[in-house]
């Protein structure tokens, strides 16, 4: 694929984008017509006045469906980036976000707070917190004299989400009917409850993470060939790849806290990424952000939408998700790998 | 022609733990040279190779580039000066020949992740040098062994170092390829690079390589031009068997003394 034809590609895609915000902002349980949505947002920027429009239209618009619309969009963002960074930096094009055991982390620190309230008051900060925390220990047991090899970073990264699992398993063997429903819903992602303050804290947190992982998007191609060959091209692979793991968790660990588990879309999206524009990370980060972004507010538009009850978007993500992989598998596997 | 002296390395010794790899080694690389580094498995070749490529920190000994310690150049800089060209393999990613190419670049980009004219420039070069314009858009992985081995060669050129490392490029070739990857390397030497090789057929040291060095338990046991010192007395030291040396329409040939069949037969 030329340069040219990448470039429009990848307007096309952020045109869709666009379009499908139409129908996140004005399709739901209570249809409110685009006219009337957009004189509101508009207003709401400008500060003018929003003539003709209801109380309940305004909170509906503006305090449910906009900050998740947002939240959606830097979610699937964030996710899809991460898994890319991770793929690039592993060397394995089947590793996802959660590879480290930030998941695991995620789930664990939610669990707590949802059995003690009182002891853990905050429940996506400690979320955060525990998914940080597990990375670290991670980190830590796969740092052997000094080096940290790929191999011995997923062992402990598989150790790690056991460990915290286990504990996810107690605090559900320990809780309340009603906190059994909470813990397994929290796991099953969603973004009931986005708010402005969710919505603003992890954009301001996930674009830094973002600017640097494109940047980092040569690094990361030459990282894939391996340690050895990275070193003979001049760069330094222990420190690139600390960096990397470092803001691609810290996008993660951002999204679990605030949507809980979303699967597939840090493994899938990176992959159509690389069957569109090929494997160069300068153009796989951008394009998985834009690909995870259109995901996800096409997945959570069906999870409110679909039926009378919302269903939990993880859920979502996983039904369209598979048959996509699969096909992928089937059809592509080989092209794309080269086996 | 030999050039001036690229890289000088001297009583290097190193060790993993208690196990002592290397024993006081001391050779010197020169442009304009091709030399085959000869040693039975085991026997400290990607070691040295990897002290000199500065993925292992050097303890005791020196090892200078350009009249400095590698030590206290960063990666880049080294990179800059020195490329590695591993064995052929399959990356987990489809790149294209070109995009590999591209990655010689690294150490002369700049801080913008577009790659400039120069670059472009150089990778175009590096391309023809090797005869693989034509496979510029094509997929790294699905290309031959052989192929595969030149773009790492080509990737090497692209990242304008006056000294090569190869690391067994010929070992998973089929006889022509072998030689070709050869030739290659060969002709790049003559053009004023410096370049080491690490090989295990005799043969191709003394039909290709201008200098050779044989390194046996971590210890240089000869050094020199490579007809002079690859004899039958230090084949047979180097790998602990009877071995003969032959001259044939003035090329020297290798070969063991004992075939399984003259064993059997005798």
């Amino acid at each position: 694929m030329t340069y040219k034809r990448k470039l429009i590609t990848a307007a096309l895609l952020l045109t869709l984008l666009i379009i499908l915000v139409f129908p996140a902002l004005t399709a739901g349980q209570y249809d409110i017509e685009a006219g009337k949505v957009f004189g509101l947002i508009w207003g709401k920027i400008s500060g003018g006045e929003t003539a003709g429009i209801s109380r309940a239209q305004e909170v509906i618009v503006w305090r449910i469906r906009l900050p998740r619309l947002i939240l959606a969009l830097t979610a699937g963002l964030s996710l899809a980036v991460s898994g890319a960074a991770y793929q690039g930096c592993f060397r394995n094009p089947l590793v996802e976000p959660y590879i480290l055991g930030v998941s695991a982390g995620a789930a664990c620190g939610a669990a707590l707070a949802i059995v003690y309230p009182h002891i853990f008051p905050q429940g996506q900060l400690t979320a955060f917190l525990f998914a940080l925390a597990a990375v670290t220990i991670t980190y830590g047991l796969a740092r052997s004299r000094g080096e940290t090899s790929s191999v011995a970073l997923v062992l402990s990264g598989i150790i790690v989400g056991a460990l915290f699992g286990a504990v996810v398993g107690i605090m559900k063997y320990l809780a309340a009917d009603a906190q059994l429903r909470e813990i397994t819903f929290w796991m099953m992602g969603g973004l009931y409850y986005a708010t402005w303050d969710d919505a603003r804290l992890t954009v301001l947190c996930v674009a830094p993470a973002f600017i640097f992982l494109w940047w980092y998007g040569w690094h990361l191609n030459v990282l894939s060939l391996g340690d050895e060959e990275a070193r003979s091209l001049g760069l330094n692979p222990a420190f690139c790849r600390f960096m990397i793991i470092i803001a691609a968790t810290f996008a993660a660990a951002v999204c679990v806290s605030t949507c809980g588990v979303i699967a597939w879309v840090g493994l899938m999206m990176p992959h159509a990424a690389r069957m569109i524009f090929g494997p160069d990370n300068r153009w796989v980060v951008p394009v998985s952000a834009l690909l995870g972004g259109i995901f996800l507010l096409i997945c959570d538009t069906i999870a409110r939408t679909l039926a009378p009850a919302e269903i939990p978007l993880g859920i979502v993500a996983s039904i369209v998700g598979a048959p996509y992989l699969l096909w992928l598998l089937r059809s592509k596997g080989r092209d794309i790998y080269g086996r | 022609m030999a050039g001036k002296t690229l890289m000088s390395v001297h009583e290097l010794s190193f060790a993993y733990g208690r196990r002592t790899i290397l024993h006081e080694i001391s050779l010197n690389l020169r442009g304009g040279r091709l030399r085959g580094l000869l040693g039975p498995n085991g026997s400290g070749k990607t070691t040295l190779f990897k002290c000199c490529l500065g993925f292992l920190k050097v303890a005791r000994g020196q090892i200078e580039l350009e009249g400095r310690s590698i030590a206290e150049y960063s990666p880049r800089e080294l990179a800059a000066r020195v490329a590695y060209v591993p064995q052929e393999h399959r990356p987990a990613f489809p790149y294209t020949v070109r995009e590999m190419v591209e990655m010689g670049r690294t150490p002369h980009r700049g801080a913008i992740p577009a790659l400039s004219k120069a670059d472009h420039r150089a990778v175009d070069q590096a391309l023809a040098r090797l005869n693989l314009t034509a496979l510029a858009n094509e997929n790294y992985n699905h290309l031959s062994g052989g192929q595969r081995q030149l773009v790492l060669v080509a990737r090497a050129l692209a990242q304008e170092a006056a000294l090569l490392f190869l690391d067994e490029p010929t070992s998973s070739l089929d006889f022509s390829n072998q030689l070709i990857v050869w030739e290659a390397v060969q002709s790049i030497a003559r053009e004023g690079l410096g370049a080491i090789i690490c090989c295990h057929d005799p043969n191709h040291i003394l039909w290709f390589c201008d200098e050779a060095a044989a390194i046996k338990d971590g210890r240089i046991l000869a050094e020199g031009p490579a007809r002079e010192i690859i004899t039958r007395g230090l084949l047979e030291e180097l790998y602990d068997r009877p071995i003969q040396t032959a001259d044939l329409n003035g090329r020297s040939f290798i070969y063991p003394l004992t075939s399984p069949r003259e064993a059997n037969d005798a």
